[in-house]
């Protein structure tokens, strides 16, 4: 390489950098608006509060590193050997030294204060509307509002077949649930988070709102939501293999609309127990049974044990031509009712009615081959639930 | 200095190295598996550490590959979700226990005593040992993948309880496995304080060694400080999970958080490992290449201690979410932000020693010159993370991936790569090819770029870390970051290029071949005789 | 180094790792008088508290919520009886927790408190508490049980809320040490 090549390479560096902070420069106003770069400002005061926090903190970094690296890069432009600079000879300066410690601290005053009192802010739960109970477990989320009698799971909707890249997904893919969080907007609710397994975290970018769901101890967090719509967050730690399969809906309505549908669904409610009741009475058929079996199937266990059945050697046990499916009826009831200690079979008693749970286990025992011709009652799911099997 | 015998090195590698000693042979050097497998030289066990890292730097590269394969696009295509948690955790464990830490050992077992003008370590028979743990301890930790429960699938953090009650049968051969990396830095601390303290050739005071001995000095003390608490926590979630023990679970009166203290107190201090040395390292380099002496050395060392005692106080900075009293989060918040202060404080005064210095840009030159921006953008995403109210919104996405592996990647990986440009020819006694040096660098600055500094978006976009699949919205950035992986990956088989070629051959390296370069090291021939200083050097 | 010194340093060394592992030992029942003098770790929490003599001060109310989690290995209903009360600190209070063993079989199960906010729980004062130790729960037996607390008159005034959760856990019938 000649010189004038040697000259272009060594300026390349200089020039991409002041290239890519000018970029950088010109795209912050950019990214002030709502995209798929930047954080989002929320519809609450904390989240708008601390977008602002944000983006403050930020532009300071920029204007630091504009700095910074200017005076960089002019060096490294300026001193080059090949244009002839000869070293000076100073190593130290205790001014120097005491200065460029001094405005340092003064800056990070200048940012603590503003984050101090966006922080005290945050931690302030008292005075709350509604308080919502939330729980985490592997993998969904449980809400009960803390003033009623209304509690339900919220979980994935995705299908397995989007997942699995068979049909096309759709506009909210993994970010959808089937009893989303509803809200009023402008009341102050509060959350009390805690887990049912392992550590999960609960968060709302629209809200600012993360907090921890920790085993055996509860957090709380609030919100106050200024707009009606539909917001989506994710767990937030590691809680195993469908960690990022647990996602949080939460629809904000006005105060009445909220009004009209927690009555609405404190009757859905009601009916459902009544209907479970009533299905103890009954006795299902085969084809009922496992038409519905089916279709709960593919919302509560295809996932782990797959469409096949066949689950994945070492980690999910296949269901088709298993002793548990071919087996003892009360055992395989005891293992979808209460789990499966140290393993990753979760407990289905609390999330799926009695006649699901019946209708699961009666598609599991005749699926794939496995023909045991039993069917499963609700009633027999009933009679398990009040007694145990170790 | 003893009088060196020299024979030709043409036909010789590194490896024949025993054939390059002073008259002061008191037994034949061994040759072959045993000279590696029972060495107690400095410079042999910096080789082994160095090969090493290269190794597991590949193994932990391939697994960020599989990573970024599975996350090219929405949807699951290539692997499980419990193989893709296996994976992540895996990278993490591999790439700073195996990659990282080795490297920068094998670094100062090479290193210190050139540059304290000792004959080897304090210790030679514990260094040996220091080294032979390693493979033992990866081969337990690898081989836990092939188990029939698959290998740690809980991050490298492994928060209880789902790395006890949720976890594969293997988790006791990763906890093993942690146990055995922990006894070999800590040996390799105490070999490190006690050469440094008593080695020393006479004349060099504390305040004239150079700066890569004062780094090295101080992340020693960090190493014996927190590796056993790691131990602690490692060994607690043993019993937890095999000996009926609650200290992490709440039905027996414990609590999941306390687990999060302990790791964290050792969390913290362990990154900093991760970056003291690599500070001496551009300490070293800046000045050769600006020609000019390194500006306010009194600050450099006092900014590093004040770095290291500042990391024991920040730990709960990593824990903001798990429901902290006010107070607790003001305190590490201030104290986070403190930090920034004496790092600051280093970044200027490198740049203080480029401004008019005599400035070439040789390949070492240009990693050490990268790693100050990209370390310092590091750096700044750092600070964002440690403002808690926004952190809220930071914690456990994709914005905290980016920050770690922009100080991770283009701070730590970058000095190393610069550290071993700068001072191949002291350990293979041949110029390394600048060219393919050059392309691996600009190949690499480009791709590190492309790979990590899209996520800062991603994580502000709401991207959480740790999982294999997501969203629509992220689609687009992350196939460019996939693309970025992918591309870094290969450059640094230009690396291993460079490396493989010097070491057979090239132009023959003299004494100091770089100009500017100054202290002990470069005192010695090139390739370094096997046996150096075996008389204390006096200086001045 | 002659032979004396090198037998003294070693005398100390030894000494220094017995000692090292002495002192490990000790920690337990040292880390257990720390805790009782300082009140860390809420190790007063979970004992019962003489009832005080102060007085009650009428001139603020405190909300007590209660909420209750059912680990899900434990086949038992847990509610408690009321969900709230407004009370002034100094007061006492009794409330109950029903409690339904719904298998066939006697288990024990151990209620874990957890107070939020956090610097407010050394305020809930409990004088007699079903959380102090293990339940048993004959098969189908249901129970009530108690607990007793007041507020400190001494909580800060910023708190108006606190909400006491219990998280029952099953535990194996074994003696469990009292925390």
């Amino acid at each position: 390489m000649d010189n004038f090549e040697r000259g272009y390479v060594r300026l390349l560096k200089p020039i991409i950098t002041i290239n890519t902070l000018i970029l950088g420069m010109v795209s912050t106003p950019l990214l002030a608006q709502q995209s798929t770069l930047n954080m989002t400002e929320g519809v609450t005061g904390i989240s708008n509060t601390v977008y602002n926090l944000h983006m403050t903190i930020l532009y300071i970094c920029i204007a630091i590193a504009v700095i910074v690296f200017g005076i960089m890069f002019w060096s490294l432009y300026q001193h080059r050997k090949s244009k002839g600079a000869v070293a000076a000879k100073f190593h130290e300066s205790t001014t120097v030294e005491i200065i460029w410690t001094a405005i340092p601290i003064v800056i990070l005053i200048g940012m603590a204060i503003p984050s101090t009192q966006a922080l005290i802010l945050m931690e302030d739960t008292t005075e709350a509307d509604i308080t919502i109970q939330i729980t985490g477990s592997q993998w969904k989320w449980h809400y009960r509002y803390f003033d009623h009698d209304l509690e339900f799971y919220s979980r994935l909707t995705t299908s397995q077949a989007e997942i699995n890249n068979e049909i096309e997904k759709q506009q909210h893919y993994l970010k959808e649930v089937d009893n989303p969080l509803v809200l009023p907007i402008n009341k102050k609710v509060r959350f009390l988070i805690t887990a049912d397994d392992v550590i999960h975290s609960w968060w709302v970018p629209a809200f600012a709102v993360k907090k921890d769901a920790n085993p055996g101890f509860i957090n709380e967090a609030w919100t106050k939501i200024d707009t009606p719509g539909t917001y989506r967050g994710q767990c937030a730690e590691l809680c195993g293999k469908d960690h990022g399969f647990m996602p949080i809906v939460v629809t904000a309505l006005e105060p009445e609309a909220f009004d009209n549908w927690l009555a609405q669904a404190q009757v859905t409610a009601k009916q459902q127990l009544q209907a479970e009741q009533q299905s103890l009475t009954q006795t299902m058929d085969m084809p009922t049974m496992m038409s519905l079996g089916e279709e709960v199937y593919n919302r509560a266990c295809l996932a782990c044990h797959q469409a096949s059945g066949q689950g994945i050697p070492g980690a999910f046990p296949a269901l088709k031509n298993s002793p548990v499916a071919l087996g003892d009826v009360n055992k395989h009831i005891n293992i979808v009712l209460h789990g499966v200690s140290g393993t990753a079979m979760a407990s289905f008693a609390k999330q799926l009615s009695k006649k699901e749970l019946a209708a699961v286990i009666t598609f599991e025992r005749n699926a794939w081959g496995n023909n045991t011709g039993d069917i499963v009652q609700p009633s027999q799911i009933d009679a398990a639930l009040t007694s145990i099997n170790q | 200095m003893s009088e060196i015998q020299l024979k030709d090195n043409a036909d010789k590698t590194i490896l024949d190295a025993p054939a390059i000693t002073t008259h002061i042979d008191h037994h034949s050097a061994p040759h072959g598996y045993k000279r590696w497998l029972f060495s107690t030289n400095h410079k042999d066990i910096g080789t082994l550490y160095l090969w090493f890292s290269l190794t597991m730097f590949f193994i932990g590269g391939a697994m960020a590959m599989i990573i970024r394969a599975e996350l090219f696009q929405p949807g699951l295509q290539l692997i499980e979700p419990n193989f893709f948690n296996q994976m992540t955790t895996s990278h993490g464990l591999i790439m700073v226990f195996g990659a990282v830490m080795p490297a920068f050992v094998g670094l100062a077992n090479w290193m210190l005593p050139l540059m304290i003008g000792a004959p080897d370590m304090a210790l030679p028979r514990m260094n040996n040992w220091s080294f032979w743990i390693l493979p033992f301890a990866f081969s337990l930790l690898l081989l836990s993948l092939f188990t029939e429960g698959g290998g740690p699938n809980f991050g490298w953090t492994f928060y209880p309880p789902l790395s006890t009650q949720y976890s594969p049968d293997s988790t006791a051969m990763f906890v093993f496995s942690i146990h055995l990396m922990g006894i070999s830095s800590i040996m390799g601390a105490i070999n490190v304080i006690v050469t440094i303290f008593n080695m020393r050739a006479p004349g060099m005071t504390l305040m004239k060694m150079p700066m890569f001995v004062w780094t090295w000095l101080i992340t020693a003390f960090l190493l014996i400080a927190v590796m056993p608490v790691l131990a602690g926590a490692v060994t607690m979630i043993l019993t937890d999970k095999y000996f009926g023990t609650s200290f992490f679970d709440a039905a027996g009166g414990g609590d999941p958080v306390l687990f999060q203290h302990v790791f964290w107190f050792f969390g913290h201090p362990e990154v900093y490992i991760m970056i003291l040395p690599s500070f001496g390292i551009i300490s070293a380099i800046i000045p050769t290449f600006a020609r000019k002496q390194l500006f306010g050395y009194h600050s450099m060392v006092y900014a590093t201690a004040s770095i290291a005692i500042l990391s024991f106080t920040v730990w709960a900075h990593h824990m903001f979410t798990v429901g902290l009293p006010l107070a607790a989060e003001l305190f590490f918040m201030y104290c986070t932000m403190l930090i920034s202060v004496p790092t600051g404080v280093k970044i200027f005064n490198w740049i203080a020693t480029l401004w008019r210095g005599s400035i070439t840009f040789e390949v070492p030159m240009l990693f050490s010159l990268a790693f100050i921006v990209l370390f310092t953008i590091g750096g700044f995403s750092g600070l964002m993370l440690a403002i808690t109210p926004a952190d809220f919104q930071y914690h456990d996405t994709y914005f905290v991936v980016a920050h770690f592996h922009y100080v991770l990647v283009t701070g730590a990986v970058f000095s190393i790569m610069a550290a071993a440009y700068y001072w191949l020819p002291k350990w293979t006694g041949y110029m390394f090819n600048e060219k393919l040096g050059k392309w691996h660098f600009w190949c690499s600055l480009i791709s590190v770029n492309l790979l990590f500094f899209p996520m800062h978006f991603l994580g502000l976009a709401g991207m959480p870390r740790r999982i294999p699949d997501y969203a629509l919205q992220f689609a687009d950035i992350n196939k460019i970051v996939s693309i970025g992986g992918f591309l870094f990956g290969l450059s640094q088989l230009i690396f291993v290029a460079v490396v493989v070629m010097a070491v057979r051959g090239g132009k023959k390296a003299p004494a100091k071949p770089w100009e500017g370069a100054e202290g002990l090291e470069w005192t010695v021939p090139s390739p370094a005789p096997y046996h150096t200083f075996d008389t204390p050097p006096e200086v001045k | 180094m002659t032979q004396p010194k090198i037998k003294k340093q070693l005398r100390l060394l030894i000494f220094s790792v017995v000692g090292m592992f002495g002192f490990g030992f000790a920690l337990v029942p040292l880390y257990d008088v720390f805790c009782d003098i300082t009140g860390l770790n809420g190790k007063d929490y979970s004992r019962a508290t003489a009832v005080p003599m102060s007085s009650i001060d009428e001139s603020r109310t405190v909300k007590v919520e209660f909420v209750t989690y059912l680990n899900k290995k434990l086949p038992w209903q847990f509610k408690p009886e009321i969900r709230s009360i407004e009370l002034h600190p100094g007061e006492r209070y009794q409330v109950s927790f029903v409690a339904i063993n719904q298998s066939d079989q006697d288990t024990f199960g151990r209620a874990v408190p957890s107070i939020t906010p956090g610097y407010g729980a050394q305020y809930l004062v409990k004088t007699e508490c079903f959380c102090f130790q293990e339940q048993m729960l004959a098969a189908n037996e249901e129970a009530m049980m108690p607990l007793i607390f007041y507020i400190d008159p001494n909580i800060p005034a910023d708190i108006s809320t606190l909400t006491l959760a219990y998280t029952l856990f099953k535990n194996e019938p074994t003696e469990v040490a009292m925390r």
